[in-house]
């Protein structure tokens, strides 16, 4: 493997402005990300515009800080308020909050940071190695092969999301026709834009991601504004000690390599990989009734995990342009925004480009490391400050940020709009994480089905005489179909189905 | 394929084959805390654990009725009607030559049909969140942000950020006079400051 574009790449991210950017991307990252009920997505989704107007190598670095800082903002509200910013820090909370309640606080989070670390930087390694090689099998592909693949990994996400599958469906469905809104690329008529020209151009991305991930979240954060608020645990000597690393040090090992395997695949890898790390430790451990109540593997092998899979999820996105999750969604929209295309082509055609996407990583991963612990002191301090005062602040952030993109004030009127849409979907159960991630594949899934059905001749079983593009589809079936017959077949099992409902109520 | 046993495992084998030493571990974390919750975890299915601690975040938001969750459906199936006549008015076009209104044509079917299997099983859904009294707290808010953008461009956005950040304080988040009035003013200072000043952003503004 030629290794001069990569080493080409440090230089690029180990300059001056570079790497004050991805510092103070992991900062703002964190100061977010700490904020109770805001995931990764909805941190980077609020700091978007912050990205913007700065040049494409530095903004993305600076994206990559975001991101670690904030993932790791979720562990710390996770460890420290019982609150999990997303499904992928769930499982921090059984040890995290348990070690924290016995004064070891302090511990949970360093062996979150070092855990992390290391998961973040196995994954960054192997993805140097492995991205390249997929980018290379993926350039042959053609539209039929795209328009499996974007099906598939919309299908994936909704699948594997957290919540009901059919509302996650319905939900990427909407995604893809409001991605319909505006000029059609290929016969140039108005769709759906009801003679309203702020929609001709079609919808933006922002203020859908904003509104949708953080505004919609504050709004449904609000109802709870009346519950006692819980006063995080003080945190002292963040520093784990030897016998704490010793007894980690084979859990944050495996937790990384099974982190990054499960992250490759499409659809909340990494909620799947801190579960799956967890309960491999649980199972491995002599004495299993500990976990829960306390042990540092129980904190270390998720937070291994879930950084690992984040960071290898970046493999899909980076060299087929396929997102694996809503977060990498996000980051893919804000890739859009700097006019960089995701795909196979990215590594031959913009080395330079690639390779700071990836060694940014490094750089936020270490940065991370570097922050995180020192600045804990700081962030519990932030955790000190009530919601109620975060919250209007958040607000404001937002609709003042997603005017700075476009300065134009129908921005702020679509974020309030897909704010409010946000808490209806949480409300009723509806996942926003597939209407944003259909949303951002709907003109990439559009096209290339257009596109096949005229190389077809407006055959569709053409997708099907196709090797690759035959199997993705045999895939999309299995997912789809796979489901409802286990549900059919489980009903059939027991005779009785209602008597079965009354007794769960 | 790059083989993925080449992936370095900085604490790989080597450690994992033994499981970490810690006899006294375990019996100073169950003399402290044997709390309550900790024993979601015992059971042995991981996934309903997660489950237990979801269902704690959510304790205070008891699940909607029948009647809200068929409604939710009939929304879903009117609004995927509403698109299939939409995409139907673009021209369908066909197979080999696909119009402006085949792929929203297709969606919205999908749509129906999704939303018409929903409202089958509206009965037996149990995942939407009932609307309760602090609902309206959020219909607030929202009504707050529709306020800040109706005026911001006649007036700017100083005077109706500071309301906006007001109202969420003292009514929605029942800080104290003192705090509101204080943090809403330093606030729209800091906004200033940063926005306008230093980034120079042309948000509409007063001064």
């Amino acid at each position: 493997m030629d290794l001069s574009p990569v080493l080409d790449g440090f230089g690029v991210v180990l300059e001056p402005t570079n790497l004050l950017y991805c510092l103070i991307g992991v900062v703002i990252g964190m100061l977010i990300g700490v904020l109770p009920g805001l995931g990764p997505a909805a941190t980077i989704a609020i700091l978007l515009p912050v990205t913007f107007g700065i040049e494409p190598v530095t903004a993305i670095i600076m994206l990559a800080g975001i991101f670690y800082g904030a993932q790791y903002g979720g562990t710390i509200t996770s460890v420290l308020l019982r609150l999990p910013g997303e499904a992928s820090s769930v499982v921090t909370v059984f040890d995290g909050h348990a070690m924290a309640r016995q004064g070891r606080a302090g511990t949970a989070l360093g062996i979150a940071a070092i855990g992390s670390f290391v998961g973040g930087t196995v994954s960054i390694v192997a993805l140097s190695l492995l991205a390249p090689v997929v980018a290379g099998f993926a350039l042959d592909f053609g539209p039929p092969e795209y328009t499996a693949l974007a099906l598939l990994g919309i299908l994936l996400v909704a699948t594997v999301s957290s919540g009901n599958r059919q509302k996650a469906v319905i939900a990427a469905c909407v995604g893809l026709l409001l991605a319909t809104v505006g000029r059609d690329g290929f016969t140039a008529a108005e769709r759906f834009t009801f003679d309203n020209l702020s929609l001709a151009d079609g919808l933006d991305f922002v203020p859908i991601a904003m509104g949708l991930f953080g505004l919609g979240e504050i709004l449904y954060n609000l109802e709870e504004r009346h519950r006692a608020v819980q006063a995080p645990v003080a945190v002292t000597n963040v520093w784990p000690s030897r016998a704490d690393l010793r007894q980690s040090s084979g859990a944050i090992g495996r937790g990384s390599v099974l982190g990054f395997l499960l992250g490759i695949l499409p659809g909340g890898g990494a909620t799947l990989s801190s579960l799956a790390a967890y309960a491999l430790e649980k199972r491995r451990a002599k004495d299993p009734a500990r976990f829960g109540r306390g042990a540092v593997e129980g904190v270390a092998a998720p937070e291994s995990a879930n950084n690992a899979a984040a960071t290898s999820s970046f493999i899909p996105l980076l060299t087929l342009g396929i997102p694996a999750n809503a977060t990498m969604a996000v980051i893919f929209g804000a890739l859009l925004i700097q006019d960089v295309t995701p795909g196979p082509q990215l590594v031959t055609e913009e080395p330079e480009l690639f390779w700071g996407v990836v060694n940014s990583m490094y750089l936020g991963n270490i940065l991370l490391l570097v922050m995180s612990i020192p600045l804990v002191g700081l962030f519990v301090r932030i955790l000190r400050v009530r919601a109620t005062i975060l919250a209007p602040i958040t607000v404001l952030i937002t609709l003042v940020g997603v005017y700075t993109v476009n300065n134009d004030v129908f921005d702020i009127v679509l974020v309030i709009v897909f704010g409010a849409l946000g808490y209806l979907m949480r409300k009723l159960g509806f996942d926003p994480g597939p209407l944003v991630l259909a949303f951002v594949l709907g003109s990439l899934l559009e096209d290339s089905l257009r596109r096949s059905l005229l190389i077809f001749d407006g055959d569709p079983t053409g997708f099907l005489t196709r090797p690759i593009s035959g199997t993705l589809f045999a895939a999309f079936l299995v997912v789809a179909l796979l489901p409802p017959v286990r549900a059919a077949l489980a009903r059939r099992r027991t005779p009785n189905p209602t008597n079965r409902t009354k007794e769960h109520l | 394929m790059t083989d993925r046993g080449d992936e370095p495992r900085p604490n790989g084998n080597g450690v994992a084959e033994h499981p970490p030493a810690d006899g006294q571990a375990p019996d100073r974390d169950r003399a402290e805390s044997p709390h309550p919750e900790s024993t979601g975890t015992e059971g042995s299915d991981l996934g309903e654990a997660v489950r237990e601690v979801e269902a704690a975040a959510h304790e205070h938001r008891p699940p909607a009725g029948p009647l809200a969750n068929a409604l939710t459906a009939g929304a879903v199936v009117v609004l995927g009607v509403a698109a299939v006549l939409g995409s139907w008015s673009l021209g369908v076009g066909s197979a080999s030559t696909p119009g402006p209104g085949t792929w929203p044509l297709l969606v919205s079917l999908a749509l129906v049909v999704l939303g018409v299997a929903l409202l089958a099983g509206a009965r037996r859904a149990s995942d939407a969140e009932r609307f309760s009294r602090s609902s309206w707290l959020v219909l607030a808010g929202i009504a707050t942000m529709v306020g800040f953008v109706a005026v911001i461009e006649v007036v700017g956005f100083e005077i109706p950020a500071a309301l906006l950040c007001f109202v969420w304080l003292r009514f929605l988040g029942r800080e104290s006079w003192r705090t509101s009035v204080l943090t809403s003013l330093g606030v729209v200072v800091a906004f200033y400051a940063v926005f306008v000043a230093a980034l120079a952003v042309p948000i509409p503004h007063l001064f």
